[in-house]
C-alpha cells in the first residue's frame, strides 16, 4: 500500500536511523512512502506547554499540506509524540467547527486549508493491521530464530487513543517479532513510561524509570522500540549494556538487508549482539 | 512565602485565572480515590502526588499547586487518564497546569520556561527543529556553565554517530513568523 510519510524532527537529528530503516523497509516490502512536501514541526512538548492554539495550529498545518496532495492517503508517523500531536489536532479539529474556522484563518496566511479528513496512523498500527506481518514472514525465512526480544511500546501511540492494540497489556509486536523466527519475552513493562521528556530534564527520574525497564528484559537479546523518545531514554540510561533497536531496523535485518542500509551504524546502545546473528 | 505572590500574580491575569478554573472544573468529580497517583510512574519523585494536586485544585489552594513541581513532572504517559474511575482528563489537567504556571512567569520554572522559549523561537525560524542550535540558544539564554556541562557527554555521544548538525544560524522574518504572528492576533 502507498501512504503519505510524516518523518517529524528527531527523525533528521537524533533518530535519523529511525527514519532510515523505515524508508529502507517500506521499500523492501513494496509499499510506497511519500513524504509529505514542506512539512513543517508539529509542536511537539513544547507548544502544549506555552502556546494551546499554536499546539493546534502547527500539526494543522501538515495536516492541511497531507490534504493537499489530493492523494486521499493515510499519514504513517514513526514518532509516537509527533503521532499524538497529530492525531488529536486531527480529531479535534473534525469535532470542533469553530475551532477548525479559527485555525483556517491562520492557515490562510501560508495559502492553506484544513478539513481533518485525513487518517492519522502510527508506523506500529500500519505494520500490524495492513499485511506486513506475513510478508515479513515469507521474507525472513525465520532468520531471527535464536533471538529473544523484548517488545516495547511506550505510552503515546497505544494512550489515549485506542486504536490497534490494548492500551495496558499490548500484543501488536508479537505477530511481526514471531514472523521473523524471534521469540518474544513474557514481561509486562511494555507499556510502562520512561520517563519521555522528563527524563531530559530530571536526569535521575530517567535512571530510574529505564532501569526498571531494562531489569526485567535480562533474559531478552535485545529490545525493539516504536519512538524515538523511547529509544533515546533506553540506549542513554543504561547501567548494564542492552541492545536496543527499532523495530524497522528489526524487521529489516530479518529480511537479510544489509546492516548499513537500515542505519544500525548509529545507534548509541551496543547492537552488536543482535548483528552478529545475522552476518556473523 | 509564595502565597501573597502567587495569588497576586493569579489576579493580574485573569486569562490565567479562567484557565485555572477550567482545570477545576475538569476534576470537579474526583472522589480521591488515589488510583492516578497508585498509577503514575513518576509519583516517587513528585512532591505531591497527583491525587493530592487534584484536592488542592478543589479548593483553590493555588499557593500549594504552584508551589509544587508536580505538574512539571508529568511524563504524559496517559495511564491515569486511562484509569481514573470517573473518567477525568487528568494528563490534559496536568499540561494545563503547565501553560498556567508558565504564563505566571514564576522563578521555580525560568529554566523551562526558557528551555520552551528556545524550543518554540526555534520552530517559528526554521519551521523544523534544529536541535543543535535549539541547545547553543538555550545554554546562551540560562548563562549557566552548569547546565552545558550536564549535556556535553551526550553531545559528544551524538557527534560521534553524525546526528549533531551544526547549522549556521539564519536571520531574517523566521520560516513561519507569518503563521506565528497571525495566530497570536487570533487568540486575542
Ligand atoms: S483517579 Fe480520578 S477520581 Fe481517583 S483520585 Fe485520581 S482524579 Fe480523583
Ligand atoms: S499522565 Fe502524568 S500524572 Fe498521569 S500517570 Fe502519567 S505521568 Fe503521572
Amino acid at each position: 500500500m502507498d501512504y503519505l510519510y510524516y518523518p517529524g524532527c528527531s527523525l533528521e537529528g537524533t533518530a535519523k536511523e529511525y527514519d532510515i530503516s523505515c524508508r529502507a523497509l517500506f521499500e523492501a516490502l513494496e509499499d510506497r512512502l511519500t513524504e509529505i512536501p514542506d512539512w513543517t514541526c508539529c509542536g511537539a512538548t513544547a507548544a502544549q506547554c506555552v502556546d494551546p492554539f499554536l499546539s493546534v495550529v502547527l500539526p494543522a498545518r501538515n495536516l492541511a499540506l497531507a490534504e493537499k496532495t489530493d492523494t486521499g492517503l493515510d499519514v504513517l508517523v514513526p514518532c509516537s509524540a509527533c503521532y499524538l500531536n497529530l492525531k488529536k489536532a486531527r480529531q479535534d479539529l473534525w469535532e470542533n467547527n469553530a475551532l477548525r474556522a479559527q485555525v483556517n484563518q491562520v492557515l490562510e496566511e501560508d495559502g492553506l486549508a484544513v478539513n481533518a479528513s485525513v487518517r492519522v496512523r502510527h508506523l506500529l498500527d500500519v505494520l500490524t493491521r495492513d499485511g506486513a506481518v506475513d510478508r515479513v514472514a515469507q521474507l525472513s525465512e525465520n532468520r531471527m530464530k535464536g533471538l529473544v526480544i523484548a517488545p516495547y511500546y511506550g505510552c503515546q501511540c497505544l494512550r489515549p487513543y485506542v486504536e490497534f492494540d490494548d492500551p495496558e497489556q499490548p500484543r501488536s509486536m508479537d505477530a511481526l517479532i514471531r514472523a521473523t523466527g524471534a521469540d518474544v519475552l513474557a514481561w509486562d513493562m511494555g507499556a510502562v513510561c520512561c520517563g519521555a521528556s522528563t527524563a531530559t530534564t530530571k536526569p535521575q527520574v530517567g535512571k530510574e524509570l529505564v532501569g526498571r525497564i531494562l531489569d526485567q528484559a535480562k533474559t531478552a537479546h535485545a529490545v525493539v522500540t516504536v519512538c524515538p523518545m523511547c529509544q533515546m531514554n533506553l540506549e542513554r540510561f543504561q547501567s548494564r549494556s542492552v541492545p536496543v533497536v527499532y523495530l524497522p531496523q528489526f524487521l529489516g535485518l530479518s529480511l537479510g538487508m544489509p546492516a548499513e542500509s537500515l542505519g544500525c551504524g548509529m545507534n548509541l546502545s551496543d547492537i552488536r549482539p543482535v548483528l552478529s546473528r545475522v552476518a556473523p | 512565602m509564595h502565597l501573597t505572590d502567587i495569588r497576586e500574580k493569579l489576579a493580574a491575569r485573569p486569562d490565567l485565572t479562567r484557565q485555572l478554573a477550567q482545570v477545576k472544573e475538569q476534576v470537579a468529580t474526583c472522589i480521591q480515590c488515589g488510583t492516578c497517583s497508585g498509577s503514575c510512574p513518576n509519583a516517587g519523585f513528585m512532591d505531591m502526588t497527583p491525587r493530592r494536586m487534584w484536592r488542592a485544585v478543589l479548593t483553590d489552594r493555588v499557593d500549594m499547586v504552584f508551589s509544587s513541581q508536580t505538574f512539571m513532572l508529568c511524563a504524559s504517559c496517559y495511564v491515569c487518564t486511562l484509569r481514573c474511575p470517573r473518567g477525568l482528563p487528568l494528563t490534559g489537567a496536568m499540561a494545563e497546569l503547565k501553560q498556567v504556571a508558565f504564563g505566571l512567569n514564576l522563578d521555580r520554572f525560568k529554566r523551562s520556561t526558557l528551555f520552551y522559549k528556545a524550543f518554540m523561537d526555534n520552530i517559528r525560524q526554521y519551521g523544523r527543529v534544529r536541535e543543535t542550535e535549539m541547545m547553543a540558544r538555550y545554554f546562551l539564554a540560562v548563562k549557566d556553565p552548569r547546565v552545558p556541562m550536564s549535556y556535553t557527554g551526550m553531545g559528544i555521544k551524538l557527534m560521534a554517530k553524525h546526528k549533531l548538525h551544526p547549522h549556521l544560524p539564519t536571520w531574517g522574518p523566521g520560516r513561519l513568523a507569518p503563521l506565528f504572528d497571525r495566530a497570536k492576533q487570533q487568540e486575542r
